[in-house]
């Protein structure tokens, strides 16, 4: 039975960093592209456009997501936020923090960085019980995103001092409970490199 | 990339009849597969048929104190799920343990199930491969193959089916519920993949145009203890070469209930009933554990450059069973 490919070409309604966004697109650009070639919107990067480096990652309706692997078409409705769109009235405390830190060389990565470490803290904000916010747990959680000059350690620092700020700032909060839990417990994912290269996420309920 | 129409239907009649199960036609889940290989040419789909507007994204109880999960619930809503946490615990580890938490956020537990392998020539449209293009050769069995099957691989394929949730799935006795053109259908967790035999160009039992609507966990292995363990190259964010997730039940010393399955040695989570018949019933002693997975790991043919997953499946396997048993007794 023929299927005519009746339309290559949709209509798309997007809201990005607050401002919103239409116009006809090919179902074939994704959301990077969208953001890059079509707004200007040059903070997220193409790495490796496959998912595998996350320099494209940004914020979809307050979640982190590759945008490389998102077609523009099937986030019609959605609401993005990019690294353009973190602090528009000048640097928030996370990128505060990265600059503090000295958590780049190149900075390659570093938007993509910034918009995962966002999303992390705000994954943690809304499930208090199982965030893990020590530095393995920061790291693990961080693993989506690559950094070809090697500043994870101050990656980590940089996310951890805004840690540590919000539990000054709520002592006995939500987010300080599960840094608690998470130093105690996962503590082991680190070691786990003694077995081959293993990571060890055993700890789930356990 | 090919043009292609794009539709995004909110009913299951109306999405199956879009698809018509034309070999043009795709499903399109959270795209974190899908899309990377329209990408690399590997698919060149004329339609795809988003199924993110349909009502399969929730999870819920079932009537006989099963989990109910919607193929179109995104991997990190699976793993964060309390009921998931504490019934099916190896569930939420497994997903975990896989992807990052960007894809794991666009993933849907369908898609997750029906991505292809990591094999790279499968992957290269310039290489020999039969399971993107039957009759054209495999590429792997004579080149690049550390990370292909030591299990159940045959002379047309020996590549590996990359998910950590189908492993755990697999000793969780789940089923996946399917809807197509004929109606809906069950198929257990375990018989769900295929092995590659002559027909590598399938992975599973899907046949053209069927929409995985749901996996079905069922109360007989809710609360029980289990684990989910996985070896890769990096501490995060790599497939497995060789993971395990185990259930172990024990009552007066001996075992109750027993599941063991391998990921990362097969063209499908590898349920290793071998070794499960051994521990039934026994005392799970360090001898006894041993003795049961060489027993299974003993039919593995491992190709010329990774032998290294026989004995590394077999110290995971033992790890993660014998620390069940250590938990059961303390
Ligand atoms: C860099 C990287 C690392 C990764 N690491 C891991 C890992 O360690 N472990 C792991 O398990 N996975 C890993 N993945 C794979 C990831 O988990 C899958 O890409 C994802 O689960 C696929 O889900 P999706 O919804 O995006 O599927 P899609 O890409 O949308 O679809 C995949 C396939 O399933 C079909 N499909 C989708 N939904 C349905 C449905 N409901 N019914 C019928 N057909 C359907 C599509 O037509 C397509 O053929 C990794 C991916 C990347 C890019
Ligand atoms: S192992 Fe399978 S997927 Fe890989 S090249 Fe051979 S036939 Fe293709």
């Amino acid at each position: 039975m023929a299927h005519p490919i009746e339309r290559t070409r949709s209509r798309v309604r997007l809201q990005v960093n607050g401002e919103r966004y239409e116009g006809e697109l090919d179902h074939r650009v994704t959301l990077l592209d969208l953001l890059r070639e079509h707004l200007g919107l040059t903070g997220a990067k193409k790495g490796c456009d496959h998912g595998q480096c996350g320099a494209c990652t940004v914020l979809v309706d307050g979640r982190r997501a590759n945008s490389c692997l998102l077609l523009a078409v099937a986030q019609d409705g959605a609401d993005v936020t990019t690294v353009e769109g973190l602090g528009p009235a000048g640097p928030n405390p996370l990128q505060e923090a990265f600059l503090e830190r000295d958590a780049f060389q190149c900075g390659y990565c570093t938007p993509g960085q910034l918009c995962s470490a966002t999303g992390l803290l705000a994954e943690a904000a809304a499930a208090p019980g199982s965030a893990d916010l020590s530095r393995a747990g920061i790291a693990e959680g961080m693993s989506g995103n690559l950094c070809r000059c090697g500043a994870y350690p101050r990656i980590v620092d940089a996310v951890r001092d805004v840690v540590a700020a919000r539990e000054n700032a709520a002592p006995g909060g939500a987010v300080r409970g599960g840094a608690v839990r998470g130093e105690a417990v996962h503590g082991e994912a680190v070691h786990g490199e003694a077995v081959h290269g293993e990571a060890v996420r055993g700890e789930v309920g356990a | 990339m090919k043009p292609f129409a794009y539709l995004r239907p909110t009913g299951l009649p109306e999405a199956v009849a879009a698809h018509g199960g034309r070999p043009g036609s795709r499903y399109l889940g959270g795209g974190t597969n899908l899309v990377d290989l329209m990408k690399l040419g590997v698919e060149a789909p004329d339609t795809l048929v988003d199924l993110t507007g349909l009502p399969l994204a929730s999870v819920e109880e079932t009537s006989d104190g099963g989990l109910r999960i919607g193929s179109g619930v995104r991997n990190a809503t699976l793993a964060s799920h309390p009921l998931v946490r504490t019934r099916y615990p190896v569930l939420a580890q497994a997903v975990l343990a896989g992807a990052s938490a960007q894809l794991r956020n666009v993933a849907t537990t369908g898609g997750n199930l029906l991505q292809r392998t990591r094999c790279p020539y499968f992957q290269d449209v310039a290489k020999p491969c039969n399971k993107r293009e039957p009759g054209s050769g495999c590429g792997a069995r004579d080149g690049s193959h550390r990370d292909h099957a030591v299990l159940g691989h045959s002379p047309q394929c020996i590549a590996t089916h990359p998910s950590d949730l189908a492993v755990a799935l697999a000793v969780l006795d789940a089923s996946v519920e399917l809807h197509g053109p004929d109606g809906t259908r069950s198929v257990p967790a375990a018989a769900f993949h295929r092995l590659p035999g002559e027909h590598p160009e399938r992975d599973t039992v899907v046949e053209p145009g069927e929409i995985v609507t749901a996996v079905l966990l069922p109360p007989e292995t809710a609360g029980l203890p289990c684990r989910y363990r996985k070896a890769r190259d990096r501490a995060s964010y790599a497939f497995a070469l060789a993971s395990v997730a185990a259930l172990l039940d024990i009552a007066d010393g001996r075992v109750r209930r027993v599941a063991l399955a391998f990921g990362g040695l097969a063209h499908r989570p590898w349920r290793a009933s071998a070794a499960e018949e051994l521990l039934r019933g026994a005392d799970p002693t360090e001898t006894a554990v041993r003795q049961a997975v060489e027993a299974e790991l003993a039919g593995a043919q491992p190709l010329r450059d990774n032998a290294y997953k026989v004995p590394l499946a077999r110290n995971l396997a033992c790890d993660v069973l014998l620390a069940l048993a250590r938990a059961a007794r303390s």
